[in-house]
């Protein structure tokens, strides 16, 4: 199954070799869409295990398996469901067209493979080459800056991932296979351990768990690790920006859910604390960053990171509540953020600025645009209704089992998310058309209400029946947060022992 | 010699009585008229004896009395030398025969280099080793000296000789330091005299060696020369000593290390940690200044050669193979790229400064392609099979109980990755000048794609290059 998306792939990227690149490029991702309907269609939520498994002998006897489970197969379809997207909102670019297009569908591949590799190494693979297209879609066709952010980016979560290279070679070694499942119920050794003088409680376990953190908090990216987003985002092109946002930023949460949580109980229980703060002072203060924001893609770069912030906290709930609201709010994240991009886009094709004072007084001359903005400001915002709310209310739901005053500041969060919001709708789209350059500008055009109009009935769907979603990944959720529960107890006892 | 003994040295046998013809030939005949001929000529006599040896020939047999053998293990480094030497011959043709540089001695001279390796890589006793090295290194003078009017030429000649007789003398003084107190010249001796303890004389003995032959491996902080002669010589010959030489030197130390004190790994393992992990930070780190993309593949190569080395430092078995499979890997990397960099050039006069690679993507997008993945491959980026190397290197330092060293490995190669994407950088994102001229001949072109499709296809399965490497590194540690 999975590998007849790869090699539809693998066809796409030769055809796309010709002439009209963007057609193929479209059909290619579409049809891939289509194919993955079929895989949600025939997916079995009440099964926990992994399904449409494949599986091939490779080299050092590793293994080439994917397949997808009830946490990874939404991922996959968020995929598959933005890339169409992102290749439409591409049409205008006319510099080198056909690279363009390989470099995304060679994206999308990459991404795909990491969201149903069931094996390390070949994770590892795809989430490491994918920084390769995206270096590139930077470097070649971003801003003035692209090259200081095209290196910040490439060098920043390179070396987050080859701390977690260094783990995985040693997990491999420990439990001798490096097959996803068979490590999943592998238990690493978890005796506090001595290094260079230095007790380290929960051993093994806890060094795994800060190598992979490593790498997966420069992916989030978590507070204080986040400085290459921002850069990356506004020197991105539109299409390279709502990738980055909508789906790669996924890729950290979902190595959270699929590697630290089962694999590390027990070091992820012993760091949770830490993790929770790190997510709270991202929250507050990447939204106070945003408020000073006078670039409206860094704006909604740092949002971004806030967003992301309630996925970690939500994870590391580690409750049934949490972790549903963790990815809730990861695929609507991947909705509304795209979407927002995507209308940064809109107004950046035509005025070829990003700042926002040279705008003002859109809705004069750009009604649907700014009914549009409006709806993705709102579901950014976290308005009921839409899909944010239900992610921030069932991550919220989730912490305050756990942890009440970093629930608390998380909550702050909801409230500055909107006064950054509204404010930059304000600054925009409100008030009177004074600037002589905006003057001339035009509404929307067809094309590009075809692109909102799919994101637009998602972000509603996902707010108005969250069950779509919940029944599909409850199951696998529930499996993990009871395997993780059961490992964890035996820490608890050890704390008591210690003290 | 016993016709079991000359059965053994066969191969190398019909190597010298060619370089013998072909010299005795060459002076008789044409001379530099029948280069070319002679060039592919001792192309194809490699990749004949390379299929040869790794087709023909099964089984360990040793001659001489147990100085010279030849098993799976030399064998796997015996064809990597010949088909790597080979590929050098074929694609430097083209550069040489258009600068006037192809005279009837840099091939035969580089069959006597490459039969020195081959000696190396089969010695099993301090003579034979000292005896194929220094076959190796007298050809290996010359050649780097061949631009006889160029002063860097002449300069890097000068220098690789002054250096390489200091390497030379330091392995003579370890080697007599180990036959007073082993007396015994064989490897197999000095295993057995080793009960698991080591004399201080034989350590001293031990440390010299590793040293002189480190200087053939370009390992820091013996790798002074590397620079200079890599810039000086004819890029040919640069792509010659990229290659060939580093896999020999390599699988030398190896041979020593295992074969002769293979009962005391715990002593020589540090020693071989601390260069590689100096190698590797220093071939990164100062490969960063470098303009010069000669110069810049020298550093490169000692920080690959600090990689290979974290294999053998882990003293395993699969440390070893995981060096042999390293070198492979960083051999067919560097034929492909000095294929590129043989055909640089601005209007006619070849250049080497990266600057003129400014936006090679827009003159020749499909040869910025094929760089581009050498490049990340080089860096050892996934997907590409540098990574594999990679990860088979680091596998053998966890496995062998040095984490630490695994770090440090994984550290260098984010350091490293920066200077190759620089290179990366201008190809695509680079400011418009003048830039280099594209044109590239076919064979180089060649050469360039078939590795840089090697290295994304050889994901699937490395070109099944692993088990002939557990082969070999099962028959050398045992």
């Amino acid at each position: 199954m999975a590998a007849a998306i790869l090699a539809l792939f693998l066809r796409g990227d030769d055809a796309a070799a010709r002439q009209n690149a963007r057609w193929v490029a479209l059909v290619a991702t579409s049809a891939t869409f289509l194919v993955s309907i079929f895989l949600l269609t025939g997916f079995d939520p009440a099964d926990t295990g992994f399904q449409f498994v494949e599986e091939y002998d490779w080299i050092l006897g590793l293994k080439y398996k994917l397949g997808v489970d009830g946490i990874s197969v939404l991922l996959v379809m968020l995929t598959t469901f933005l890339m169409p997207l992102t290749i439409a909102a591409c049409w205008p670019v006319e510099h080198r067209v056909k690279e363009y297009m390989i470099a995304f569908l060679l994206l999308e591949t990459l991404m795909l493979g990491v969201f149903c590799a069931l094996d390390l190494v070949l994770f590892y693979l795809f989430f490491e080459g994918g920084l390769i297209p995206m270096f590139l879609i930077i470097g070649i066709w971003g801003g003035k800056e692209r090259v200081y952010a095209s290196f910040k980016f490439f060098l920043y979560t390179f070396l987050g991932s080859v701390l977690m290279l260094v783990a995985l070679v040693a997990m491999y070694v420990q439990a001798g296979t490096t097959d996803i499942v068979a490590l999943l119920s592998h238990n690493f050794a978890s005796d506090d351990m001595v290094v260079m003088g230095m007790t380290i409680t929960g051993g093994v376990q806890t060094l795994l768990f800060l190598a992979f953190f490593a790498s997966f908090a420069v992916k989030m990216p978590m507070w204080p690790v986040h400085t290459w987003l921002p850069d990356a985002h506004v020197q991105a092109p539109t299409a390279g920006s709502v990738v980055l946002a909508a789906i790669m930023l996924k890729m950290g949460g979902y190595g959270f859910l699929r590697f630290s949580l089962p694999m590390f109980p027990i070091g992820a229980d012993l760091l949770t604390p830490l993790v929770f703060w790190m997510s709270a002072i991202a929250i507050v203060y990447t939204s106070l960053v945003a408020l000073a924001q006078s670039d409206m893609k860094k704006l909604i770069a740092y949002s971004s990171v806030a967003h992301m912030g309630y996925v970690t906290i939500g994870i590391f709930a580690a409750n049934q509540q949490g972790v549903d609201g963790a990815i809730f709010q990861m695929l609507s994240h991947g909705f509304v953020s795209g979407a927002l991009f995507l209308c940064v886009g809109v107004i950046y094709d035509r005025m070829h600025t990003r700042e926002i004072d040279a705008y003002g007084g859109l809705v004069n001359r750009m009604p649907s645009y700014a009914l549009i903005f409006m709806f993705f400001t709102m579901a950014n915002v976290g308005l009921p209704g839409t899909s944010g709310f239900v992610g921030e209310f069932l991550v919220l739901i989730g912490v305050f089992q756990v942890n009440t005053w970093v629930a608390t500041v998380a909550a702050s969060g909801v409230i500055l998310s909107a006064s950054y919001a509204l404010w930059l709708y304000r600054r925009v789209v409100m008030g009177d058309l004074i600037k002589e350059a905006l003057k001339s500008i035009t509404d929307m055009t067809r094309r590009e209400k075809a692109i909102f109009a799919p994101l637009i009935a998602m972000t509603l769907v996902l707010g108005i029946f969250p069950s779509l979603v919940t029944d599909i990944i409850g199951p696998s959720v529930s499996a993990m947060v009871a395997d993780y529960h059961a490992a964890v107890p035996v820490v608890g006892d050890s704390k008591l022992a210690l003290k | 010699m016993t016709p079991a003994d000359f059965q053994t040295v066969l191969p190398e046998f019909c190597l010298a009585i060619f370089a013998m013809a072909a010299l005795l030939g060459g002076v008789y005949t044409g001379k530099d008229k029948v280069a070319p001929l002679l060039m592919w000529l001792t192309a194809g006599l490699f990749l004949l004896l390379a299929f040869w040896i790794g087709a023909g020939i099964t089984g360990e047999r040793s001659a001489f009395g147990g100085m010279f053998s030849d098993d799976p293990f030399a064998r796997f480094a015996k064809v990597t030398i010949l088909l790597s030497a080979a590929a050098v011959l074929v694609i430097s043709q083209d550069y040489m025969t258009r600068r006037d540089l192809l005279r009837f001695e840099f091939p035969v001279l580089v069959v006597l280099s490459v039969l020195g390796m081959m000696v190396m890589v089969s010695a099993a006793d301090l003579m034979t080793l000292y005896m194929g090295l220094e076959l190796q290194s007298l050809a290996l003078y010359v050649i780097a000296a061949s631009r006889r009017d160029n002063v860097k030429s002449t300069e890097a000649g000068l220098k690789y000789f002054v250096l390489g007789a200091l390497s030379s003398g330091l392995l003579l003084y370890g080697a007599s330091l180990t036959y007073g107190f082993s007396g015994t010249t064989l490897f197999s001796g000095i295993l057995s005299t080793l009960g698991g303890e080591i004399p201080v004389g034989l350590l001293f003995g031990l440390v010299f060696m590793i040293s002189g032959i480190a200087f053939k491996v370009s390992a820091v902080p013996f790798h002074m020369w590397t620079p200079d002669v890599y810039e000086g010589s004819p890029t040919p010959v640069t792509a010659f000593f990229a290659t060939a030489p580093k896999m020999a030197a390599m699988a030398l130390l190896a041979r020593l290390l295992h074969d002769a004190f293979g009962a005391v790994p715990g002593e020589w393992g540090q020693v071989i940690a601390l260069l590689a992990v100096l190698s590797m930070f220093v071939g990164a780190i100062a490969a960063i200044g470098q303009r010069d993309i000669k110069r810049l593949m020298a550093y490169s190569s000692i920080a690959h050669m600090g990689f290979a080395l974290i294999g053998l430092a882990s003293g395993t078995a699969f440390g070893v193979q995981a060096m042999l499979v390293y070198m492979a890997i960083y051999v067919t990397m560097n034929i492909g790229t000095f294929a590129f960099i043989l055909s640089m050039e601005r209007e006619g006069r070849s250049v080497t400064s990266i600057d003129s690679l400014h936006m090679l993507s827009k003159t020749a997008p499909l040869q910025a392609m094929a760089m581009l993945v050498l490049l990340f491959s080089l860096a050892g980026v996934p997907p590409m099979v540098g990574f594999f190397g990679k990860f088979y290197v680091l596998q053998a330092a966890v496995n062998a109980d040095m984490t630490w060293l695994a770090i440090a490995g994984a550290i260098a190669s984010v350091i490293g990755a920066f200077y190759y994407l620089r290179i990366v950088f201008y190809m695509y994102f680079g400011k418009e000048t003048d830039g280099i001229d594209g044109r590239i001949g076919t064979i180089q072109w060649g050469a360039l794609m078939i590795v840089a499709a090697i290295m994304v296809v050889g994901v699937i399965n490395l070109f099944g290059v692993e088990a002939p490497a557990q082969l070999a590194a099962e028959a050398l540690v045992r």
